[in-house]
């Protein structure tokens, strides 16, 4: 409670330099009030829109879940948990789980590898640094549905460079994004290339912060080579930055749609059918708002986790800057 | 001697070694967009034949970039992206830095439930929101408009945060000096906390655009006609009507939609990490 006070008490001594040196406790008081009421003023716009977009909506479709609604419907009945129980028993829903926790520990592992090792040897010597770190962290920033469909013409069966290199190397061809077996490794690729610049960026900040003095101590230490120093010193200290790309990017990949909306629609079979692309069919083609309102209710919470996860690690002091 | 020459040898392979993996790895990186312009250059006879060669052997770029042009309209869905992108950042700052400045630098009743709403937004995903929003729209009436691509995006839980965190690096006493001069607070936000908090605003305005100019998902559910599509809604429309696997001028169109943000990360790069990591890595 010392903050209101010095604030008021800093206010109060300029409005004393300023008017008459005879202001009582009441004005200081009022001058509190006509602060808060500056404060609400300022702060109602944006409060105002967070209730309508965001917080209202949240509740909404918790209650939508419960119902029976399909929109253009003119009545909802309450069904309690029955969308939820229908979605679990639902072979597709199940197979969207499945295939997004796949997809999850796919990006995950091979942006946080990938990542490390080119943020390593970036940081590693030091001529063409910001060449290096342009380049790589270029897919991140261009726009999905435009690179996805450059994907299919990649890895299009008979005329995409993919399968004309293998070919020109004596490997089979394959129908990538029309076979059940390689259609979500293939995704999970496309995933990677795409995060990889996330994850280098994030550990080339985090190699920043590591103090020079460590790496002479390993010196002292006998810790001459470089595979030394990077397993006594490098690793242990990226560990926090580690947790927090596993985090960030495993949330990334959870949001997966716009790849799979452009490349397979969750196709062959259920094969790709991820969470948020479910989530879409469900609400806006199939317009089963209640159903596709419970699986909003799944998807937040396993984001909901992984974010609490985050707030966690992130509490116990993670320096990332 | 020869143990100093063998470490100066190491160092020096090592050297090497450290361009040669970045070089590859950068390549494998590249392919998708230099393919993209590659493809976009080429005639349909050439893009059929299979080949690996990058330069096509009859240069054909002008008919497929006429062709996705004039098939698609293209540069109307460019127009829509920058409108839309440019309304959604302009209320964005116009909503978050007053209430921003108030988080930070005011201090009324329920001021720690307000920055709570806030944290509570920065973590929702906002496609949990869609079917809510999307009835809102309904109710409101203005699905199929603009109005329906801004609204669910006018005010930005990360904005609030960010420019909360920066004002309260800028000490009170600045504050202070702004009231005996007799600002406002609402001339104190705009001429003074704004432009001291410049780069958050920049950082913010580039998380803001790259967000809005690459979404699909929100304007697949808010908008039908051709018209009023975004980039990348239109050039999803493009391939599923019009160009199907007809992949020149689909590539012309896929070079294009990518084009204007690349080139803004080129000559910005540094702003861009920072604003896409969400202020997470500061230059």
């Amino acid at each position: 409670m010392s903050e209101p006070r010095a604030f008021s008490n800093a206010y109060n001594r300029c409005l004393t330099r300023r008017a008459a040196s005879c202001l009582g406790v009441s004005l200081a008081r009022r001058q509190a009030f006509v602060m808060a009421l500056v404060g609400y003023g300022l702060a109602g716009p944006a409060v105002f829109f967070l209730l309508v977009l965001f917080l209202l909506p949240v509740v909404g479709v918790f209650f939508i879940a419960l119902t029976d609604w399909q929109l253009g419907a003119g009545s909802l009945s309450f069904i309690g948990l029955a969308n939820y129980r229908e979605a679990f028993a639902d072979a597709t829903f199940r197979a969207s789980v499945a295939n997004t926790a796949v997809y999850v520990l796919i990006v995950v592992p091979g942006t946080l590898l990938g990542g490390l090792t080119v943020a390593l040897l970036i940081e590693g010597g030091k001529s063409c640094r910001s060449f290096y770190r342009a380049v790589h962290f270029l897919p991140f920033m261009a726009t999905v549905t435009s690179m996805a469909i450059v994907w299919e013409a990649l890895l299009h069966p008979t005329i995409g460079l993919v399968n004309q290199m293998l070919v020109a190397v004596g490997l089979p061809a394959a129908n990538w994004l029309r076979n059940e077996n390689t259609v979500l490794p293939v995704l999970g690729a496309i995933g990677i290339w795409q995060n990889l610049g996330y994850a280098m960026v994030l550990f080339l900040a985090g190699l920043k912060s590591i103090p020079r003095d460590l790496y002479d101590a390993a010196d002292v230490d006998g810790a001459d080579l470089w595979i030394d120093r990077l397993r006594t010193v490098t690793l242990p200290l990226l560990g926090p930055v580690s947790m927090f790309v596993v985090i960030v990017v495993a949330l990334r990949a959870l949001e997966c749609f716009d790849a799979v909306k452009v490349l397979t629609q969750g196709g062959p079979g259920d094969a790709s059918e991820v969470l948020l692309y479910t989530l879409y069919r469900e609400s806006f083609e199939y317009l089963r708002t209640g159903y596709g309102a419970a699986i909003a209710v799944v998807f937040l919470a396993m984001v909901g986790t992984l974010t609490l996860i985050n707030a966690i690690v992130m509490d116990r002091k993670v320096h990332y800057q | 001697m020869s143990a100093v020459a063998s470490v100066k040898g190491f160092s020096a392979l090592a050297r090497i070694l450290r361009h040669v993996v970045l070089l590859v790895t950068g390549a494998l990186i590249l392919i998708p967009f230099l393919w993209m312009i590659s493809l976009s250059i080429k005639a349909p006879g050439e893009i059929f034949h299979a080949s690996f060669s990058v330069w096509p052997v009859q240069f054909y770029g002008i008919e497929n970039y006429e062709k996705a042009l004039s098939e698609a309209p293209l540069l109307r869905y460019m127009g829509n992206g920058l409108m839309v992108c440019g309304l959604i950042l302009a209320l964005q700052i116009l909503l978050c830095a007053p209430c921003a400045y108030a988080l930070a630098k005011l201090r009324f009743f329920g001021r720690d439930l307000v920055f709570g709403m806030v944290l509570a937004g920065l973590i929702l995903p906002h496609q949990v929101l869609s079917l809510p929003l999307f009835i809102l729209g309904y109710k409101l009436a203005i699905l199929n408009t603009y109005a329906a691509l801004i609204l669910p995006y006018v005010v930005s839980p990360f904005g609030i945060f960010l420019f909360r965190q920066f004002f309260k690096t800028i000490p009170d006493d600045v504050v202070h000096a702004a009231r005996l001069d007799g600002l406002s607070e609402l001339a104190i936000v705009w001429k003074v906390m704004v432009p001291m908090a410049l780069p958050a605003v920049i950082a913010f305005a580039i998380f803001s655009v790259v967000g809005h100019w690459n979404d699909l998902f929100w304007p697949l559910i808010a908008v039908r006609d051709q018209s009023l599509m975004p980039p990348p809604l239109g050039i999803l429309v493009f391939k599923n009507e019009e160009a199907g696997s007809d992949y020149g001028p689909l590539m012309a169109a896929s070079t294009l939609v990518v084009l204007p943000l690349t080139i803004a990360f080129l000559a910005a790069q540094r702003w861009f990490v920072e604003g896409l990591t969400g202020g997470a890595v500061k230059q």
